[in-house]
């Protein structure tokens, strides 16, 4: 028995990673809980207690940063879903030029999310962009893609969905290869259709890739930050600003301890939205 | 054909001798990434080593705004900082703890050639100077484009409505009368921060009361006008470019350089990306200051230069010293104005300007040679900036938001800013 529990190798294997882990992610994260109660400019720092914590939940704009992240993170996670187990679908179905279409629909994953990001705010530019230019050669109104306030936050979720369903496509791909193809065959045997056997066969066996579509999704959506930084900058005025953005502001202002306090809330929140997610998920994957 | 061959050789051996008579020293310098900036620097150290053929320079850039901000604060912390750099003066200067980290220049033989009103700006609070000015004062108010003002048959406006009423017939006649370029953010600032000459002939004691905490943007009437300026362009509805959310900087000094545009409210560096960019358009923009209410006061809001440092942790004082005294001396005055030419007043005695600077220099220098008739900007006189002012000035002049309100949201950002460093009173 205790032959079994004990690892044939030393713990002192795991001491190069440890040391790397511990340097670069433990001693930071538990710096930055000390930070988070200073005033600190970088050069000297001073004990406040919990001021920070209490400017930045009555910073103005952070009850519109929360609520727009919620909508960015859910938005772009579901569409992910949905539109990445579809395209999946589709392309193990047999198509034609179907390696090729693979790598195009992966192919924007692969590319800088700030060089995504420059394109398109060309590309949206409301006067001289190639959407706009496009929408008026068809005779529709030009769209304030970018610079409406109210639209600024769907377009870049939109941005993100055409860069991110490549991966969750990607995952459900792999996700649909592991079901045995025998069950199809018996529920084709047995008169299903093929809307029947998406719903009661590809659905549920692809929980697995599900879970890592919609947790990876979700963290990547609430921590969003460059993409909407190198489109919008939070703008117009504070209209597509995201938690991660108002963090950002804070550290870019030299309020170096207040962004701090920032993180930590945004940490505070991902765990408490993603880590009854997991479990749940998986609980409910070990039920059936 | 031997003679040549001959002094160079003496010429390299003089070198050696050279070389072994003072070991040679190697500069760091680090400055931002303008084209102006950039251009001076190659001119000024090229010029030094060839007076001072032992001391080289090795140049690093950075980039302006925020990143630039943290870039300096976070190599200053580590004591990486180059043995010279660039930096803005006033309120971000102060943020820089120089007491601890920058060298004292009080005893600098060049400060004797410095114009007295820039000293305090590069003063830390233990009364030491700390810098040397780098280029010209600035104005902040509004390019114009002459031909189009001549073609309507406009004149400079003295207050805010023959301003606006300038704008009505520009509109009228087909142009966009005020350039916006929000897809900068920082640009959407203007008219705020240009009109604080304005404030303070209305309120003498504003900057101090603002800093004491004793005034506000939201109670004080001179300085809500600003916003209230902003908020009445957008409101008029006809007077923006139709990508006014998008435009960036560049775009907006070409509209007003090219007829384009009427106006473009900005700092007077512009003229130097016009030089960049459009030369053969450098003659037609103009420069007048904000208008406010009354045309008896009419004046401009200054922008004091950025200036030049040495970090306490210089191991090569002496020489950063001794080419800092270079750049402060006429000298190396001319030495910029004839690499980026003037947009403003220098600020070191006896530099003077060329005959034949563009027309937007000249309108500005009248404000510069009539004692009153300029007053420093809020940043150099008070440690306070809200640093959400930017995206607030974008609502109000997207309608997004009301200027009243935009005046109490931009307070609540300033106790912020006061908070943050720990000011007495907040």
């Amino acid at each position: 028995m205790s032959a079994r529990q004990r690892s044939p190798y030393p713990y002192w294997f795991i001491a190069p990673a440890a040391a790397i882990y511990i340097a670069l992610f433990l001693v930071p994260t538990i710096a930055s809980f000390w930070f988070s109660l200073t005033r600190w400019d970088l050069f000297t720092t001073e004990f406040i207690g919990m001021e920070n914590f209490r400017q930045f939940l009555k910073e103005p704009q952070l009850i519109n940063g929360l609520v727009n992240t919620v909508i960015y993170a859910v938005l772009t996670s579901g569409t992910k879903t949905v539109i990445g187990l579809l395209l999946a679908v589709l392309l193990t179905s047999g198509l034609y030029a179907q390696g090729f279409l693979r790598t195009v629909i992966f192919f924007p994953v692969l590319v800088s999310t700030i060089g995504v990001g420059i394109t398109f705010f060309e590309l949206m530019h409301p006067t001289k962009g190639a959407l706009n230019l496009g929408l008026a050669a068809i005779g529709l109104p030009k769209v304030g893609w970018l610079t409406s306030p109210s639209l600024a936050l769907y377009s870049v979720a939109l941005i993100d969905l055409w860069k991110g369903v490549g991966l969750a496509t990607l995952i459900y791909i792999a996700g649909l290869a592991s079901i045995s193809p025998d069950y199809y065959e018996a529920a084709r045997i047995d008169g299903a259709t093929r809307i029947q056997q998406f719903r009661r066969i590809t659905v549920p066996l692809v929980r697995p890739a599900t879970i890592t579509v919609v947790t990876l999704s979700l963290i990547s959506g609430l921590r969003s930050f460059d993409l909407i930084w190198a489109t919008t900058k939070g703008g117009p005025g504070f209209s597509s600003d995201v938690l991660a953005s108002v963090i950002y502001k804070q550290y870019q202002a030299g309020f170096y301890g207040l962004s701090t306090a920032g993180n930590v809330i945004l940490f505070l929140l991902i765990a408490v939205l993603v880590l009854p997610l997991t479990l749940w998920m998986n609980r409910t994957e070990a039920d059936q | 054909m031997t003679k040549p061959i001959h002094s160079l050789a003496l010429a390299s051996a003089m070198a050696l001798v050279g070389n072994l008579a003072a070991a040679d020293v190697t500069l760091s310098v680090l400055i931002d990434n303008n084209a102006e900036t950039i251009t001076a620097f190659d001119a000024l150290t090229a010029a030094y080593t060839a007076a001072h053929p032992d001391v080289t320079f090795e140049t690093e850039q950075r980039p302006g705004g925020a990143d630039g901000d943290n870039i300096i604060k976070t190599r200053l912390a580590t004591g990486e900082m180059a043995d010279v750099f660039v930096y803005n003066s006033g309120s971000l200067f102060q943020a820089l703890k120089p007491e601890q980290t920058l060298a004292d220049l009080s005893a600098l033989a060049s400060q004797a050639n410095v114009v007295d009103s820039f000293k305090p700006v590069v003063t830390s609070q233990d009364g030491a100077v700390r810098g040397i000015p780098f280029g010209a004062a600035m104005g902040g108010g509004i390019y114009y484009n002459i031909p189009l003002y001549k073609e309507l048959g406009l004149s400079v406006p003295h207050t805010w409505a023959e301003f606006m009423a300038n704008n009505a017939k520009v509109a009228a006649a087909g142009k966009v009368a005020v350039a916006q370029t929000y897809g900068d953010t920082w640009s959407s600032q203007l008219f705020v921060l240009a009109d604080f000459y304005n404030v303070l002939q209305a309120d003498p004691n504003f900057a101090a009361d603002y800093t004491a905490n004793k005034a506000k943007y939201a109670t004080t009437p001179a300085a809500m006008q600003g916003f209230a300026h902003l908020e009445e362009v957008f409101k008029a509805g006809n007077l923006l470019n139709p990508d006014f959310g998008a435009a960036k900087f560049d775009d907006g000094m070409h509209m007003v350089a090219s007829g384009e545009a009427a106006h473009y409210p900005m700092l007077t560096f512009g003229l130097g990306t016009i030089k960049q960019n459009y030369p053969d358009l450098v003659n037609d923009i103009g420069f007048f200051a904000q208008p406010g209410e009354d045309a008896a006061h009419n004046g401009l809001t200054v922008w004091m230069p950025s200036a030049i440092y040495v970090p306490a942790s210089s191991k090569h004082m002496d020489e950063a010293k001794g080419f800092l005294d270079f750049i402060a001396s006429v000298d190396g005055c001319n030495v910029m104005i004839k690499a980026i030419g003037a947009t403003g007043p220098y600020l070191i005695k006896g530099c003077e300007l060329p005959a034949d600077v563009p027309p937007s220099v000249a309108d500005m220098l009248p404000y510069f040679q009539t004692a009153g008739l300029t007053a420093p900007a809020l940043e150099f006189l008070s440690p306070i900036k809200g640093p959400s002012l930017e995206q607030i000035t974008v609502e109000v002049g997207t309608g997004i938001r009301s200027a009243a309100d935009a005046a109490a949201l931009y307070d609540q950002d300033v106790e912020k800013q006061a908070k943050q460093l720990g000011l007495p009173n907040w």
